[in-house]
């Protein structure tokens, strides 16, 4: 190629001319190289606004706070409970402001943290407070009306941040299949004696298999055609064994989910119900995957108390008392719950068959007997357990019914490795008690209930045991995390400094190193970050501290589009090119390397969200969210401020 | 080739890279001798996410005693009890590794306080032993997974040596951070793990950047050999390669030195990541490329998607 003379490329590659230097920066300019329409920039300016409002929710920091809410949710909280509360503050010298009820629940506001606990402190003590309402701690955005208005909110914190509860629960679907298999079991017979198929025995293996004997192939036969009527769900399988003929019956893998979804479910529900119990303002109650359930549970302070009510992982079977002179086989020996009756009465024998699960029982409350004053305890059942309840009580009458609580504990236990060293194992143990034992006096239904009860508190005591044993399948405990409030705090504090620090460093990198292009950049870069909030403020992301170390990370990174587009245009600096033409060609250039280069690391980001948990998912997100913005800012963020300094006009030399 | 014929191709002084590709192999390879032996010989230092157990931090009201806090640990059944200071003399870290219930940081927070001790529970984690199982097999799925797509990627984008080069370069990576950790012994936890699938992509970056340039210069550049485009391009991208890689180093160690104990893992394995990143997108990425034959025929084939985009800034 020829000294001086330079190829000028445009938009149609048929429009190129072999041309002197100076000519071609003239064309250049002539072809407005280097300026955007307006609608560009009033684009990127639009959007810069736009993400200023929405990260905007974010610098106004929230006030501690207690929220109001009424034991049941039939209370009305209105200004006459403000009142109440605000004059116990007032007498308590507490200062308080922003009080604010919305009918479901009231918020008051303080100035500092300290003044917020002693408010908690003071109106627990109220005796008569502390009754009729769920008193928690919270935190009351303060985001101007205007913004709120427009829908901006703060980004949530995570609880790294915020302090708080994380506990991660295990299902045991397990046993619910088992339960399940149990009745069905017990349904069979029924169903075979009904179509006289004479059974030698049926029995439960581990795998959940029920295994049924017969002396010949046609009973089994037989057998077998019953269950697959009755039992569409049951897999069969014949088996033929020293002579001996087997029918096999297992549930399907869509029936074995189908009991998972249902046990997963109604343990949500209860967990829902027990949490709302705690007060705490922004719980979270989810399922995660096949049998897991997350509680979060921000600024709970009190852990043991969170984890008592949590974790009271029950379960109840209702049975009746087996009569004196039945099989050993048959029934089973349980001791009472409650230390007194155990002094006193020892235990009882119960039948082996249960009448209904906790699974049936829908509620159970306290009361008192509007007749007699004696206190009672009203038991619901939902309609299947109705019909099993009716069906076998009213042949019961005046025989006694057992209710067995169920709880699960956890032992350890110490077992030698194949290394020889000695490796605890949490076994789970259930332990099994009568909470109730009393006559039956007529046949019952989906409503009745248990009197005879010593006292009221006795009778709470029941209907709370009752109810948490409503659960369709017990729970377990495989993670928990709690963070106190002052090392949410302190996390802020370090996550506000690292991004600061960071950030900082950046800056003055990049205006040193590439001056007024530098400049340009760091504009991009500074509303990178306030995108970047303004998406996740949207999107209701958290924020969690390795959310931070994402934003931090997304700063180093973002600024690796300028430096391509920068090193582009030195480069075409040096091979000589115009200094607008450099910038055109630069951006250009620069631009598919860019993409390349992101969409990678977005894959990556997008596998570590599908497989990390909590804090990780955290760091995904705002990785993945910085990626996308970045690309926008650097890219076309960057063009807008080089052009409107270069753009359009002549330049000897650029300051890069 | 000549200093006139050289100013021609490109106006970058280029450094002569690949002359020492034999230098750097031997590093690379010696890097992840003691990388692999450290893994299997001393093996990760597994956190609590991984391995289950419990971990409290404490804030004391004055500078605790440890040893007294382990004999009233151990009066109360929790001999193995690793106990350590965190930061400051008031700050206590408690460990329990091996047993992992729910209600087990109840009954260490019940012996602490026997003696009428003022403590504050900072922060509670427990992590029952089948959370920590399946995490370390998923992180293990997540990174192959990672990297299968990557390199489909790249395969698709570029060509197949390269999608080879950029997995071999990535490999190289997380390996080499990885045996840091094994070797030091530094607590390997879930942040650790975001980092390490973070170096992924930073390393991926500088690669893609890289084979990009490379890509670029075998089409443009036609009489010079192989090593010579490599040279070239890898000459023309220093300067980026720099600049971005500081600026990254500049965030991770304000993170490091400002960014507190959780994410100290976090910025260490990342600070590694970015310098051995840096490292293999220049020697592990190009010198595969070297070692697959790489020459201009593989790249013949136009490819159309760069036309498109060069509408778009």
């Amino acid at each position: 190629m020829p000294e001086g003379v330079y190829r000028c490329q445009y938009r149609d590659p048929s429009d190129s001319y072999e041309l002197s230097n100076a000519v071609c920066a003239f064309v250049w300019i002539l072809r407005m190289l280097n300026r955007y329409p307006l609608w560009k920039y009033l684009l990127v300016a639009f959007i810069v606004v736009l993400g200023a409002i929405y990260a905007a929710p974010n610098l106004y920091a929230p006030d501690p706070a207690i929220q109001i809410s009424g034991q049941s949710s039939a209370m009305v909280i209105d200004d006459r409970v403000i009142k109440r509360v605000s004059s116990l503050l007032d007498k308590g010298g507490i200062k308080h402001f922003g009080e604010q009820a919305t009918g479901a629940n009231a918020l008051i506001r303080f100035h500092s943290l300290e003044d917020q606990l002693a408010a908690k402190a003071l109106l627990q003590r109220d005796k008569s407070m502390q009754e009729s309402y769920v008193i928690a701690l919270n935190q009351a955005a303060t985001t101007p009306e205007w913004l709120r208005s427009m829908g901006a909110s703060p980004m949530k914190l995570g609880l790294d941040l915020s302090g708080g509860v994380h506990f991660l629960l295990e299902v045991d679907t397990a046993s619910a299949v088992a339960k399940r298999q149990d009745t069905n079991a017990d349904e069979l017979k029924a169903k075979w004696r009904e179509g006289r198929v004479r059974y030698r025995g049926v029995s439960l293996n581990k795998e959940q298999v029920i295994s049924a004997r017969f002396d010949d192939e046609e009973e089994r036969d037989k057998a077998s055609s019953i269950a697959g009527k009755e039992f569409p769900n049951l897999t069969r399988l014949k088996e033929e064994r020293d002579g001996k003929f087997y029918l096999l019956l297992s549930l399907n893998e869509l029936a074995i989910r189908e009991i998972e979804d249902y046990a997963v479910s109604q343990n949500l529900t209860t967990l829902r119900n027990r949490v709302n119990e705690l007060g705490v303002s922004e719980p979270i109650v989810q399922r995660q995957g096949r049998n897991r359930i997350v509680v979060e549970l921000p600024g709970v302070q009190d852990t043991a108390e969170a984890k008592r009510v949590i974790g009271k992982t029950a379960n109840l079977e209702f049975r009746l008392e087996a009569e004196s002179n039945a099989l050993v086989s048959s029934k089973e020996y349980f001791e009472y719950r409650s230390e007194e009756d155990r002094q006193r009465f020892g235990g009882a024998y119960l039948e082996k068959k249960l009448i209904i699960g906790g699974v049936n029982v829908s509620g159970a409350k306290s009361s008192f007997d509007p007749e007699t004053s004696q206190p009672q305890v009203n038991i619901n059942l939902d309609s299947v357990g109705g019909t099993k309840m009716h069906r076998v009580t009213r042949n019961a009458v005046s025989r006694k019914m057992g209710v067995l609580f169920i709880e699960q504990k956890t032992r350890m236990e110490y077992s030698l490795n194949e290394d020889g060293e000695e490796v605890a194992t949490p076994v789970q143990t259930e332990e099994r008690r009568i909470i109730s034992l009393a006559t039956i006096t007529t046949a019952l239904g989906v409503q009745f209930r248990i009197t005879g009860l010593e006292s009221p508190a006795e009778a709470s005591e029941l209907a709370l045991l009752l109810r948490a044993g409503a659960l369709a399948a017990p729970m377990y405990f495989v993670q928990e995390s709690t963070i106190g409030p002052s090392l949410g705090e302190e996390n802020i504090e370090l996550g506000k400094t690292s991004v600061m620090w960071g950030l900082g460093f950046v800056l003055v990198f990049m205006l040193v190193y590439y001056r007024v292009f530098g400049f340009a950049a760091n504009l991009a870069l500074a509303a990178n970050m306030v995108l970047l909030v303004a998406v996740m403020s949207i999107l209701g992301a958290t924020l969690t501290l390795p959310g931070i170390a994402g934003i931090v990370l997304t700063v180093g990174m973002a600024v690796d589009a300028n430096v391509l587009i920068f090193s582009r245009i030195r480069e075409e600096l040096k091979n000589g090119m115009p200094p607008q033409s450099a910038i055109n060609s630069g951006f250009d250039r620069a631009f598919t390397t860019i993409l390349d280069a992101n969409i990678t690391t977005l894959i990556v980001a997008i596998i570590l969200y599908a497989i990390g948990s909590g804090p990780v998912k955290g760091f995904a997100v705002t990785l993945s969210i910085g990626i996308l913005t970045s690309m926008f800012t650097a890219i076309m963020g960057t063009r807008s401020v080089v052009n409107l300094i270069y753009g359009g006009r002549r330049v000897e030399k650029l300051m890069i | 080739m000549s200093e006139t014929s050289e100013k021609q191709i490109t106006h970058v002084k280029v450094i002569d890279f690949m002359a020492y590709r034999k230098v750097a192999t031997m590093l690379s390879a010696l890097l992840l001798i003691v990388s692999i032996a450290s893994l299997s010989i001393n093996g990760l230092k597994f956190g609590l996410d991984f391995t289950g157990g419990t971990q409290l931090e404490l804030a004391f009201e004055s500078p605790a005693n440890l040893n007294q806090l382990r004999e009233q640990l151990a009066s109360a059944g929790f001999e193995d009890a690793v106990v350590v200071y965190f930061g400051e003399e008031t700050d206590v870290m408690v460990r329990l590794q091996q047993e992992a219930t729910a209600d087990l940081g109840d009954k260490v927070m019940e012996a602490l306080r026997a003696d009428g001790a003022k403590i504050t529970l900072k922060q509670l984690e427990f992590v029952g032993p089948q959370v920590g199982e399946e995490l370390r097999d998923d992180g293990g799925l997540g990174m192959l997974f990672a990297l299968a797509v990557v390199m489909a990627y790249v395969a698709f984008r570029f060509q197949f040596k390269f999608s080879v080069g950029a997995v071999v370069a990535l490999a190289h990576d997380v390996i080499i951070v990885l045996g840091f950790f094994s070797l030091l012994q530094l607590d390997f936890d879930l942040t650790v793990l975001a980092a390490v699938l973070a170096v992924i992509g930073y390393s991926l970056n500088d690669t893609i950047v890289v084979s990009d340039r490379i890509r670029e210069n075998f089409r443009r550049v036609r009489e010079s050999s192989s090593a010579e485009v490599i040279n070239i391009s890898l000459s023309e991208t220093l300067g980026r390669t720099f600049v971005t890689s500081l600026t990254t180093l500049l965030v991770l160690i304000a993170l490091f030195l400002v960014g507190g104990e959780i994410i100290h893992g976090f910025s260490i394995a990342l600070i590694v990541g970015v310098v051995v990143g840096t490292y293999s997108s220049v020697y592990v990425a190009a010198n595969v490329l070297m070692m697959m034959n790489i020459n201009r025929q593989d790249l013949m084939e136009p490819i159309k998607e760069g036309e498109e985009f060069d509408e778009l800034p």
